[in-house]
């Protein structure tokens, strides 16, 4: 594979800007099309279950920045449906077909949406994009009974968000703390003090059985233990699901996410690489140095930003690719406590308190998995974090042939 | 090269101390502090540093005192 002349990206957000930026910045000067489902430029979605639902004036741009000498070809609103990879086309919902001499898969999820046979009724949502959060930011009124249903990072921010605007907030969790399979008994107990503290009303252990509608809108859930609890709106955060619908039929590997190897090259059902094709962002699985070099789906924001760059080195550099091994990272705002970490806190089988400081707000957890330390989360002690980090790096250099920090890249000057 | 940090943008997020740790520190109320105008070797990672924040608040300025 020769450095490509006509580039496209399918995913119009961070993953797929991060890619491009990465192009350009490494000197290609080919045409870039990107082509997006949503009508709006790329945004950052963070604030969309933070800032854009708890602010009190007009709710914060999230736009992320577009350099001007990016020079692409914008595709936006029009959703790419089908992906021939013996002919290196992408076809459009509309008919389009945009061909690519290399193609950069960037269509992060969706969210997951109820799992019952009736969809459910007006009045529940869910949150993925910049048209949800303005959508449930119109619900979330004073005095609102809002029931938020998902034990992750997601709903605890849109429940803390809600509790924020002065709505009342049911949580219901199916396991015994929000967080438990995220970070652990430790975390999950000390968020669940702070949602409590701040007057949400956690449910755990419960699940939601049914919707109770009148003339088509959510009047009550049912719930698992057998109460019916009355709401006006209800937020399912239920996770998300890679968006791999359109490459149904395409021969990839999607049987969760896209797989790919370790220079982000999509893999095929039977294994080999598929020419021209790299993938970035959620939708990615990708094998981590830090699993053993099992294939992993990452949901974060730095994840999705650092594999767009990497994605765009795999193609700028076909010769001398280099594996991808960022160290994850993900952060959460809850009730004002900052919620930081690094690695896979979810493959540990022990967790460590190295410090617990409930007055002050503060926690230090480390994760180790077989007695290797995988992973860590501070609240409220970010500056501990670097060297957690710094140790996971090295650790997944070693794994990926390197025993060295990666020397910074030097870029045409 | 000069380094301007918007601390009303920063919410700690520690990429940037990741990136670039000669530049970026935190102190021991998790307030960022860093080296606004660090040597231009280190332009690379103050660079990196930048564009790995996610709220957008460091402004690197290559060549200025
Ligand atoms: C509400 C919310 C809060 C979050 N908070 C945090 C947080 O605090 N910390 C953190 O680390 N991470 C957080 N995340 C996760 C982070 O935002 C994601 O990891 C990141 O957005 C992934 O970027 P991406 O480009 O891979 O995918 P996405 O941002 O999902 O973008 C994919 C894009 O592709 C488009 N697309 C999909 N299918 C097609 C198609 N067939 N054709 C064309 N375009 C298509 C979509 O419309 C979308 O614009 C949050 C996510 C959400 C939704
Ligand atoms: S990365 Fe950005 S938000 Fe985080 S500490 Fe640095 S400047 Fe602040």
């Amino acid at each position: 594979m020769t450095v490509p002349a006509e580039l496209v990206i399918v995913g119009a957000s961070l993953a797929g800007l991060r890619a491009a930026e990465a192009l350009r910045a490494g000197g290609f000067a080919g045409t870039l099309t990107i082509v997006g489902a949503e009508p709006h430029p790329p945004y950052d979605r963070p604030p969309l279950s933070k800032q854009v639902l708890t602010a009190t004036g007009p709710p914060p741009d999230t736009t992320l920045p577009v350099r001007d000498d990016l020079h692409a070809r914008w595709l936006l609103g029009r959703p790419a449906a089908g992906l021939d990879i013996e002919h290196r086309t992408v076809n459009l919902s509309d008919g389009t077909a945009v061909p690519y001499d290399a193609l950069v898969i960037t269509t992060g999820a969706v969210a997951r949406s109820w799992p019952g046979h009736r969809p459910p009724p007006h009045g529940v949502l869910t949150l993925r994009g910049l048209d949800d959060a303005l959508r449930l930011r119109g619900e979330l009124r004073p005095g609102r009974r809002t029931a938020v249903v998902g034990g992750g990072f997601l709903g605890s921010e849109v429940a803390a968000a809600a509790r924020a605007r002065g709505a009342h907030v049911t949580l219901l969790v199916a396991a015994e703390q929000p967080l438990l399979g995220a970070v652990g008994t430790e975390v999950g107990a000390h968020v669940a003090a702070l949602h409590r503290g701040a007057g949400i009303d956690l449910r755990t252990g419960t699940t939601v059985e049914a919707f109770e509608a009148e003339r088509g809108r959510l009047v009550a859930l049912r719930l698992s233990d057998g109460s019916r609890l009355p709401a006006d709106t209800a937020v399912l955060a239920l996770g998300a699901v890679p968006a791999t619908r359109w490459l149904a039929g395409a021969g990839l590997d999607i049987r969760a996410g896209i797989r790919c190897d370790a220079y982000l090259r999509a893999l095929r059902q039977d294994g080999t690489v598929a020419p021209g094709v790299v993938v970035a962002g959620d939708v990615a699985s990708v094998p981590h140095p830090l699993a053993g070099g099992r294939h992993l789906l990452l949901g974060h924001w730095t994840n999705a930003a650092e594999q767009g760059e990497a994605a765009a080195r795999t193609l700028l550099h076909p010769d001398r690719p280099e594996p991808f091994r960022g160290v994850p990272s993900f952060w959460s705002d809850l009730h004002g406590a900052r919620i930081r970490s690094v690695g896979l806190p979810a493959l540990a089988d022990t967790v460590r308190v190295v410090e617990r400081e409930p007055a002050a707000g503060r926690l230090e957890v480390a994760y180790e998995h077989q007695g290797r330390l995988v992973g860590a989360l501070t609240i409220g002690r970010t500056a501990r974090l670097a060297a957690y980090r710094q140790e996971l790096q090295r650790r997944g250099n070693e794994a990926t042939g390197r025993d060295r920090p990666v020397p910074a890249r030097r870029g045409p000057r | 090269m000069r380094i301007t940090v918007d601390m009303n943008l920063c919410e700690s997020h520690g990429q940037c101390v990741f990136a670039a740790p000669e530049v970026f520190s935190f102190d021991d109320e998790d307030r960022l502090l860093h080296d606004p105008s660090p040597a231009d070797s280190l332009l690379e990672k103050v660079e990196r540093a930048a564009a790995s924040c996610p709220v957008r608040a460091i402004t690197v300025t290559p060549g200025a005192r």
